[in-house]
């Protein structure tokens, strides 16, 4: 039986928790807005590019001249992993859930004996990485210096793997980022981006173009931009998803705490009764000995 | 008078303008192009340089340092890399962009293009005249 002051003080420290993970909520709601507006204002681009994209590989993608970005270097024999995750942690299952799914991926290239080679973005998934392939981890970006997404943060990111894509060092690249549906959902993807897939539904409209300089010389200079758009777009479905799993795991420590805090005022409120109980009963007896 | 047609211009954070234009003057990687309603459909890559939107409201340059156009008959959608209001540049942010396509230029595959775009943006900086 802990004493009444143990039990008050534990009841203080959880009102302190209580306190942080409050405000933490609050703090993730605010940049869950912002992060939202964020992903919301880069759509139109993303959007349009994939639609020009689209019609362009449509047209070029079957020649034997289209660019090693579209058409892949002919081999999937070495898959680089590209798995994006928080910085920060407490934001309940988030980089859990990306790690799971990268892990689950990884373990079935290789039962089928690709070669595989991760690359990390967030110190979150590259903790939980390093623990099972150490050996596969070829590169890590850092993202804790960067308080707000730019597009150059993608582009660093989108060069980089690029970078090993031309010196040959793997064939196939997918990401792994946590796409944004709602503040309770959040859904773990795995996206291949090079060989750039493009849904082939905008063919028809963009085949009237003129294009200047010519379509391949477009689609060389484009792809690449492709690749960081994709990167961006990515980081800031993360952010997003980040914060409304933040959010929505304080949400449940702080209501937990709450919980916690009832059931142990009771504990303390029955036992401070029982010892003024107590009490009482000694003084009686002790009056009727008399 | 010339129809109008309408102009978007989007960076990939935000959208920048939307306006109706009369007249979009567009650098080209083959050489500048104005845009006007009724023009073919055309799909071109950006060079640094300046894009000057011309709408009843007056002439509006942005600076562009890439990305592409797609012009159709009624309509010019401008996707830039970067593009920052013509006011609104000064020395630092120019610098800043100079650097940019340095760092760009060192790890570019293709050397020509990274390299024309840097003396593009040079070019740029010194009539500017920061």
């Amino acid at each position: 039986m802990p004493s009444l002051k143990d039990l008050k003080n534990k009841i203080a420290s959880i009102k302190n928790t209580r306190k942080i993970t409050k405000a933490m909520q609050m703090v993730s709601a605010a940049k869950l807005r912002r992060a939202q507006e964020a992903a919301e204002a880069a759509r139109p681009y993303a959007e349009r590019m994939n639609a020009v994209m689209a019609g362009l590989a449509a047209s070029v993608g079957t020649s034997a001249s289209a660019p090693r970005l579209l058409a892949g270097t002919g081999s999937d024999q070495v898959q680089l992993l590209v798995v994006m995750t928080s910085e920060r942690g407490l934001a309940g299952g988030f980089n859990s859930n990306i790690v799971k799914l990268a892990r689950a991926h990884a373990n079935e290239l290789m039962a089928k004996g690709k070669t595989v080679k991760i690359l990390t973005v967030g110190k979150k998934g590259r903790e939980q990485l390093r623990r099972d392939y150490s050996a596969n981890m070829v590169g890590h970006v850092d993202m804790s210096e960067v308080k707000r997404v730019g597009y150059a943060d993608a582009q660093g990111i989108a060069r980089d793997v690029l970078a090993r894509f031309e010196a040959g060092e793997c064939d196939v690249v997918t990401i792994f980022y946590s796409r944004f549906q709602s503040v309770i959902a959040q859904i773990p993807t795995a996206q291949q981006i090079i060989p750039a897939i493009y849904e082939a539904g905008a063919a028809s409209a963009s085949a009237l173009y003129d294009y200047e300089p010519s379509e391949e010389a477009i689609l060389a200079d484009l792809l690449p931009r492709g690749v960081a758009t994709q990167f961006f777009t990515a980081l800031l479905e993360n952010g997003a998803s980040e914060q409304g799993a933040r959010m929505s795991a304080m949400d449940n420590a702080t209501r937990n705490a709450g919980e916690m805090i009832t059931k142990y005022t009771t504990i303390y409120n029955r036992s401070r009764q029982a010892a003024i109980t107590t009490e009482l009963i000694e003084i009686i007896a002790g009056a009727e000995a008399l | 008078m010339a129809g109008t047609l309408q102009f978007d211009l989007v960076s990939p954070e935000r959208r920048l303008a939307s306006v109706v234009a009369t007249e979009v003057n567009i650098p080209g990687a083959d050489g500048d192009l104005t845009a006007m309603e009724g023009h073919a459909p055309t799909i071109t890559t950006l060079r640094p340089g300046v894009l000057k939107v011309a709408s009843a409201a007056g002439v509006k340059s942005y600076v562009v340092t890439g990305g592409f156009a797609e012009i159709s008959a009624t309509s010019v959608s401008v996707l830039a890399e970067r593009a920052v209001p013509v006011e609104e540049l000064n020395a630092a942010l120019m610098d800043q962009l100079i650097a940019d396509a340095s760092e760009a230029t060192a790890v570019a595959v293709d050397k020509d293009a990274a390299d024309k775009a840097m003396a593009d943006l040079v070019a740029m900086r010194s009539a500017a005249g920061f």
